[in-house]
């Protein structure tokens, strides 16, 4: 019962929050309820069982990505009112599309016979807690995909890198080869004017 | 009782909000990301209520791999949507063409 709520609790607000996503005037207001939605979609995973699944979406995507997000559109100067103006241009058509896809999601749904596997039956019991289960798996049998999903992350992150870095020419920079390889014999001067003659630097 | 349809169908409306998000923000780029993030959401929870349900751990192992690509898309998407504003004052796609590649 406190499932079903839990469930029906989560399931709306994801929902939710997803249509007020799409349909925020504003893009950081979107991101927030981005947020909302991997908050909840988490809970999801949590009630499915998938606990290193649910808290992962959590740390990735509202500590990472989420904020990665806020970030680029608190950034950059947008004016984002002329990016709305076809908004209600392609409202009907992409309702249609939406229909569309749903129809036929309904029909791929309807038509498929479920198999004896799925016929009325719960959650199966973990004998290990999820996270030491997942570990064991990650660590024999996808120990390539999973070094694999480093390799990708590590090029994501130098690709962002190359691509957003640029060498600024009005900026004036130390050179710090040249502070350290100063002396203090070229530096300094010791000098022992006579009374009345000045300084001559 | 919650069964594997319900959660399946919370998948594919979610799928469905992300589709219609990228086909009624065409020119903001930002919010067609966030869409796509919308779309890899549904998948992984289609993917962990099979396993759920199945009791066999691999789909969430995939889903953990959904999420690394998902995260590396993001970055680099926002990477290049940053360095087009920095070039071009704006980030409406419409203008994207512009290369005529």
């Amino acid at each position: 019962m406190i499932a079903a709520i839990a469930f029906y609790l989560f399931a709306t607000l994801t929902i939710g929050s997803a249509i007020a996503v799409i349909f925020a005037r504003n893009p950081v207001h979107s991101v927030l309820w981005l947020i909302v939605a991997f908050f909840n979609a988490a809970g999801l995973m949590l009630l499915l069982g998938a606990e290193f699944i649910a808290l992962l979406l959590v740390i990735v995507y509202v500590g990472a990505v989420a904020v990665l997000f806020l970030f680029v559109v608190m950034m950059l100067d947008i004016d984002f009112a002329t990016l709305r103006t076809g908004f209600s241009r392609n409202l009907p058509f992409g309702f249609i599309i939406a229909l569309v896809l749903m129809s036929e999601i309904a029909l791929a749904v309807s038509a498929y016979k479920v198999g004896p596997a799925f016929k009325g039956r719960d959650i199966p019991a973990a004998p290990v807690p999820n996270i030491v289960a997942l570990g064991q798996l990650l660590y024999s049998r996808y120990l390539f995909a999973f070094e694999l999903a480093g390799l990708i992350l590590l090029v994501a992150m130098i690709g962002a890198i190359v691509l957003t870095h640029r060498s600024r020419r009005d900026t004036r920079p130390q050179t710090a080869w040249k502070q350290i390889a100063r002396r203090p014999e070229d530096a300094v001067k010791m000098l022992n004017p006579g009374v009345g003659d000045g300084m001559k630097l | 009782m919650i069964g594997l349809a319900h959660y399946l169908t919370v998948a594919a409306i979610l799928f469905t909000i992300g589709v219609l998000g990228i086909f009624i923000n065409r020119r903001n780029v930002i919010l067609m990301l966030m869409a796509i993030e919308l779309i890899l959401l549904a998948v992984n929870i289609n993917l962990v209520a099979f396993s759920a349900y199945l009791g066999d751990l691999t789909g969430q192992v995939l889903a953990m791999f959904v999420l690394t690509v998902a995260a590396a898309e993001a970055a680099i998407g926002l990477a290049i949507l940053v360095i087009f504003f920095r070039r071009r004052g704006s980030i409406a796609v419409d203008d994207v063409n512009r290369m005529r590649g």
